[in-house]
């Protein structure tokens, strides 16, 4: 079996934008090489639907197209859409062909994430959509953003599954030298089709980003453990406490800080990822100085990553061909990842052949 | 708080725990049949190979050991 997958995987939920970005005014995004259209009505849903006037292939997003009440107006020759997607006013003619109608897309708005669903839409409701409830839910503070990233949504898989990294690419931040000693725990989940990384520093550094953000000092107990459901959703439930404090035997865990970092892997292109990033914090929920410091923090981490798989993208696009990768014991959750999105993009082609 | 990585269980479970002190992996299949391996693909290999080298499924191992003896009777 290959060990990257090559093709998207079609036949599922992908983070589209955030809700607050999807307006009164026509907003386009590109998800797995499809180019769609999205905005909200007077009544506050939120449409999906192709981004190409069924005419001429004008872009419906692109000025001077526009939005008039609920309805979408071609800024070529000006065939008017409904929020279905039909087709309701063509230019000089009474007759609207009946094939005038705009590809519509299984759409959900929730966890402040719009969801879309790539791939036939009669099966899109027998496919969950993740959850990431800790981005709108009392109790949390959350700062959120999103990268381009010029490389294909495999690379930035390998490099959320494997923290390893953090150690290396991220020394100033969040990365320790524990980190990268650390043995993992790994877990497949066939039947939830989700895949678990845990990596439990009993005794470790803390971190700048943690120090700051909590206000401990001295040695700290950090768990990440990893949350994996292909194709889109990363979560990272991450706990820090002083060292040696654990939670209480009924679950509780008063004295930890809990940080919940929301990553939504969304290929724009095969050599192109939108990359969401989100961290919730349950901990100095009405200080502004801690979202912001996590915020830009956080933005450089991300950054510090795209700049890496950007110019490993380069590289894997100009090596010649057969190259051997060589892979360790970090790379278990990366390895099985792979093998699952594989399964994915293998169903998916199974469905389209019909 | 995310489930303890030690006490997860569900029906379709695949574990690989890479032993503290050593560079070895511990895979664990579904089935309760366990395999020792040097790296992560050798490992998925097997796991995901079900049920091809693993055991019917035997009595769940209750030790570190007895999955371990598991795992040398079926390389």
């Amino acid at each position: 079996m290959s060990e990257t997958a090559s093709a998207f995987a079609r036949e599922q939920w992908y983070v589209a934008g955030y809700g607050r970005e999807i307006g009164r005014e026509l907003f386009s995004r590109t998800v797995c090489g499809e180019s769609i259209l999205f905005w909200r009505t007077l009544a506050g849903e939120v449409t999906a639907t192709s981004d190409r006037c069924v005419h001429r292939r004008f872009p419906l997003s692109e000025p001077p197209s526009r939005l008039v009440g609920d309805q979408v107006v071609c800024g070529y020759h000006g065939f008017t859409y409904g929020a279905d997607g039909r087709c309701v006013a063509v230019p000089g003619q009474t007759r609207v062909p009946r094939t005038a109608r705009l590809r519509r897309y299984p759409v959900v708005e929730r966890d402040s994430f719009v969801w879309v669903w790539i791939g036939d839409p009669d099966r899109a409701e027998h496919t969950a959509v993740p959850r990431a409830p800790w981005l709108d839910a009392p109790g949390y503070a959350v700062v959120s953003g999103m990268e381009p990233l010029a490389a294909g949504y495999q690379l930035l898989v390998d490099n959320l599954l494997d923290l390893s990294h953090e150690t290396y690419l991220h020394g100033g931040s969040i990365g320790t030298p524990e980190v990268a000693t650390t043995p993992i725990t790994t877990e497949v989940d066939e039947q939830a089709g989700s895949i678990y990384v845990s990596r439990r520093m009993a005794d470790a550094e803390c971190p700048p980003f943690y120090a700051r953000a909590t206000g401990l000092s001295g040695r700290i107990t950090r768990w990440q453990d990893i949350e994996y459901t292909p194709p889109c959703l990363y979560l990272l439930h991450s706990r820090i406490a002083p060292v040696g404090v654990l939670p209480n035997a009924d679950g509780s865990d008063p004295t930890a800080f809990h940080v919940e970092v929301v990553y939504a892997i969304t290929p724009e292109t095969e050599h192109s990822t939108h990359d969401f990033w989100a961290v919730a914090r349950d901990f100095a929920l009405d200080d502004q100085g801690v979202s912001d410091f996590i915020a830009e923090q956080n933005r450089t981490v991300v950054l510090q990553d795209v700049a890496a798989l950007n110019v490993l993208q380069e590289v894997i696009d100009t090596e010649p061909a057969g190259y051997q990768e060589l892979s360790i014991n970090i790379d278990t959750g990366g390895l099985a990842a792979r093998r699952m999105l594989a399964k994915q993009v293998e169903r998916a082609t199974a469905v389209a052949a019909g | 708080m995310a489930a303890d990585p030690t006490t997860r269980a569900a029906p379709g479970l695949l574990r690989v725990v890479w032993l503290p002190g050593s560079d070895q992996l511990e895979g664990t299949c579904h089935c309760g049949a366990g395999y020792l391996a040097d790296g992560p693909a050798e490992v998925w290999d097997w796991l995901l190979g079900h049920p091809v080298g693993h055991h019917p499924a035997p009595p769940r191992p209750t030790t570190r050991t007895s999955v371990l003896n598991t795992a040398g009777a079926t390389r």
